[in-house]
C-alpha cells in the first residue's frame, strides 16, 4: 500500500471546515489537520472521539486524596502519635478536620500534574521533540488537512483543489 | 462566518483591521526586535534592586534574624507582610486564567498570559520569605515529610503553616504547567518564525515539538478547562490558608472568621491592581494597544472596584464584631489599630483600599490610562500597608504593657523588601523580551467574534 498522501492547504478556517465535511462526505481518509489554533468543531467534523483525559484527572485526583490520607495517617496517628497543643493524634477521625486542607491540595497537586504528563505523553510532547508540523505556516496563520492516497491520485487533486484549497502538495508519508 | 456571531452590543476585542498573520507578526515583534534604550535602563535598575537585595538575604543568613528590626514582641513584620503582598499578587493571574475561562469570559485572553506571569514571578517572591525567616535556610527541607535521620520526625500536619507549605508548592508547580501548556502552541509558532539557528533551537526545546494536530488541540483545550477548574478552588484555597496563619492563632487582631473570604478579596484586589501597572506600561511599549484595549483596562478596574468594596466591607466588619464581641482584648486591639501609634498606617490603609476604588464608578475615569495606572500604584501601596497593619498593630501591645513596643525596619529589612521587587522586575523584563506576551492562538479563535473588523464586516452584511 502506498503510504502517499496530499497535504491541501487553506487559508481560512471557515473553508477548512467546510472541506472536512466535503471530504468526509466523498469517503476520503483525512490522516491529521495541522492548524494554528483550535478550530472548534474540527475534531467532530473530522469523525474525532472525544478525548477521555477529564476522566484520567479525576482518577489521578482520587489517587491523591487516597494518597494523602494514608501519609498523614502513617505519619500522625500510627508511627509516632504525639499530643501537640494538648490535642492527642491517637484518632484518625477526630483529627481528620486539621487534615483537610492537605487531603485538598493533594488531590489538585496529583490531578493537574498527572493529568498534564498524560496529555504531554499522549501528544508526544516533550523537550528535545521535533515538530513535526508540515509547514512552518500552520502555526501561523494556515491549515493543512493531508488525505490519504487510495486509487486515483490525480482524481483526488482535482477533487482537493475544489474545496477552497490555496496550495496543494502530495508527498511520501513517513 | 455565522458560526462566529458575536452580539452586536459587544464592544470589539481586538482593535484595527487585524488577519490572522498580523496578529503572529505583532506577537512575535517584541521577542524578533531589539530592547530599546528604556528596556535596558528598566532592567538596569531592576537588576541592581535584586543585587541589593541579594546581598542583604546574604547578610541575614550569614549573621542571623537579628539584623532584622524583629523584637521579642514583635516576631513578625516585614518578611510575612512581604510575603502576603506578594502572594496576594499572584492571585489575579490565575482569577483571570482560570475563573475567567470557566465563566467564558473572551477578555481574559488578551491579558492572561502575561497575568499568568507575574503569578508565578510573585509566588517566588513569596514564597522566599518564610524560607530565610527560618534562620538556618539549609534545613528548609524540613518542612517537607520526607525520611530522614530521625526515623519517626515528621512534620506536624495539624499546623496551618505546614498546610501553607503545601498549598503554596501547589499552586506554584500547578500555575506554572498550565502556563507552559498555554505557551505551546505560542512558542511553536515564534519556532516556526525563527531565522537564527540558535533561536530557532531554543524555541523548539521550549515548544516540546508542539504540532498543532487536530487531535492535540481537543486534549490541549480539554486540558485547559480541567486546569482551569482545578485552579479556581486552589487559588481560593490558597489565600484562605494563607489567612489561617493568623486565624487559627490567638491573637487578638488575627483570631477572627472573617479573614479567609477577607484576604481571598484582598489578593484578587491587590493582583488586579498589579496587572494593571504591569500591561498600562506593556501595551504601549510593545506596541499590543491593539490587543489589551481600553476596554480591558476598564474590566480589571471594575474588579479592583468591587473587590475593593469587599475589602471596606471587611474593615468595617472587623470593627463592628470587635464592639460586638464584649471581649476586650479584642476591641482594645482594633482601637489601638484605628487610633494608636500606628494610626497613619491604618488610614493609609483605608484611603488606599476602601476610598480610592471609589472613583471607578465614574466612566470617564476608569476609562483613563493615566488615572487607573495611579491608581493601581495606590492599591498597591494600600495592600501593602493592610498586611502591615493586620500585622505589626496587633503585636506590638500584647497582653503585657511592660512588653509594649514598636517595629522599624533596618536597612536589611528595606534591602530585601526591595531586592523582590527587583526580581520581580527582572524576571518581568526577561519574560517580555523573550516570552510571546499574548497567547496569540487563543485570541486567532476570537478574532471574527470579537474583532473590530469582522465584527463590522458582519453588521455590514446583515443590512
Amino acid at each position: 500500500m502506498s503510504n502517499k498522501v496530499i497535504q491541501a492547504m487553506y487559508n481560512d478556517d471557515d473553508v477548512l471546515m467546510d472541506a472536512v465535511k466535503e471530504v468526509r462526505a466523498a469517503n476520503h481518509h483525512i490522516e491529521e489537520v495541522y492548524t494554528p489554533f483550535p478550530v472548534h468543531g474540527l475534531d467532530k467534523a473530522m469523525g474525532l472521539k472525544g478525548t477521555r483525559i477529564a476522566i484520567t484527572a479525576f482518577m489521578y485526583g482520587c489517587i491523591g486524596f487516597s494518597f494523602s490520607i494514608w501519609m498523614m495517617n502513617y505519619m500522625m496517628i500510627e508511627q509516632w502519635p504525639q499530643d501537640i497543643g494538648g490535642k492527642p493524634s491517637f484518632s484518625f477521625v477526630q483529627n481528620m478536620p486539621a487534615f483537610v486542607p492537605i487531603m485538598f491540595e493533594m488531590s489538585v497537586f496529583f490531578a493537574a500534574h498527572l493529568m498534564v504528563i498524560t496529555f504531554y505523553m499522549r501528544s508526544k510532547l516533550w523537550p528535545f521533540k521535533e515538530a513535526e508540523n508540515p509547514d512552518p505556516r500552520t502555526t501561523d496563520d494556515m491549515f493543512v488537512m493531508e488525505v490519504a492516497v487510495d486509487g486515483n491520485e490525480a482524481e483526488l487533486v482535482s477533487f482537493l483543489e475544489k474545496t477552497g484549497t490555496v496550495e496543494i502538495k502530495v508527498t511520501e508519508k513517513h | 462566518m455565522s458560526s462566529h456571531y458575536e452580539a452586536p452590543i459587544r464592544r470589539p476585542l481586538i482593535v484595527g483591521e487585524k488577519s490572522y498573520h498580523d496578529i503572529t507578526v505583532e506577537v512575535a515583534a517584541p521577542v524578533e526586535g531589539k530592547a530599546n534604550k528604556l528596556w535596558w535602563t528598566a532592567f538596569a535598575i531592576a537588576l541592581t534592586a535584586f543585587l541589593w537585595g541579594l546581598g542583604s538575604i546574604i547578610y541575614t543568613i550569614g549573621t542571623g534574624i537579628g539584623v532584622w528590626g524583629l523584637n521579642k514582641t514583635v516576631g513578625w513584620a516585614w518578611d510575612i507582610t512581604n510575603f502576603v503582598w506578594w502572594v496576594g499578587i499572584g492571585h489575579a493571574g490565575t482569577l483571570i486564567s482560570a475563573v475567567l475561562l470557566l465563566f467564558r469570559q473572551k477578555w481574559r485572553m488578551g491579558i492572561n498570559r502575561s497575568a499568568e506571569a507575574m503569578t508565578i514571578f510573585s509566588v517566588v517572591q513569596a514564597g522566599l520569605f518564610p524560607v530565610i525567616h527560618m534562620g538556618r535556610v539549609w534545613n528548609a527541607h524540613f518542612v517537607l515529610p520526607i525520611p530522614n535521620q530521625f526515623g519517626t520526625l515528621w512534620t506536624n500536619f495539624n499546623s496551618p503553616l505546614l498546610w501553607d507549605v503545601f498549598a503554596i508548592s501547589t499552586y506554584l508547580s500547578v500555575s506554572l504547567v498550565f502556563w507552559w501548556t498555554g505557551l505551546l502552541p505560542d512558542f511553536a509558532m515564534l519556532r516556526d518564525r525563527a531565522v537564527r539557528p540558535f533561536q530557532k533551537k531554543i524555541y523548539s526545546l521550549l515548544s516540546f515539538g508542539w504540532s498543532g494536530r487536530a487531535k492535540d488541540w481537543q486534549r490541549f483545550e480539554e486540558v485547559s478547562l480541567v486546569l482551569a477548574g482545578l485552579a479556581t478552588p486552589l487559588v481560593l484555597s490558597v489565600h484562605t490558608i494563607v489567612s489561617f496563619d493568623f486565624a487559627t492563632s490567638v491573637i487578638p487582631g488575627w483570631h477572627t472568621t472573617i479573614f479567609p473570604p477577607y484576604f481571598v478579596a484582598g489578593a484578587v484586589f491587590s493582583g488586579f491592581a498589579m496587572v494593571n501597572t504591569l500591561l498600562i506600561i506593556m501595551r504601549k511599549v510593545s506596541n499590543l494597544e491593539a490587543y489589551i484595549t481600553k476596554q480591558h483596562i476598564e474590566l480589571m478596574n471594575i474588579v479592583i472596584m468591587i473587590t475593593g468594596s469587599i475589602v471596606g466591607c471587611a474593615y468595617i466588619t472587623e470593627l463592628f464584631i470587635a464592639w460586638y464581641s464584649g471581649v476586650e482584648y479584642e476591641q482594645y486591639a482594633f482601637l489601638n489599630r484605628a487610633t494608636g501609634p500606628y494610626w497613619w498606617a491604618y488610614l493609609l490603609m483605608m484611603s488606599c483600599n476602601v476610598f480610592s476604588p471609589q472613583f471607578m464608578w465614574s466612566k470617564r475615569l476608569r476609562q483613563s490610562i493615566t488615572f487607573s495606572f495611579i491608581i493601581s500604584i495606590v492599591v498597591n501601596i494600600g495592600m501593602w500597608f493592610e498586611r502591615f497593619v493586620i500585622i505589626v498593630t496587633s503585636l506590638h501591645r500584647d497582653y503585657l504593657p511592660s512588653s509594649w513596643t514598636m517595629f522599624s525596619p533596618t536597612f536589611v529589612d528595606i534591602g530585601i523588601f526591595v531586592g523582590t521587587i527587583g526580581f520581580f522586575f527582572v524576571l518581568f523584563l526577561l519574560y517580555a523580551r523573550t516570552f510571546p506576551v499574548i497567547a496569540q492562538a487563543e485570541v486567532k479563535t476570537i478574532l471574527k467574534s470579537s474583532g473590530e473588523y469582522y465584527k463590522k464586516l458582519r453588521d455590514s452584511n446583515h443590512e
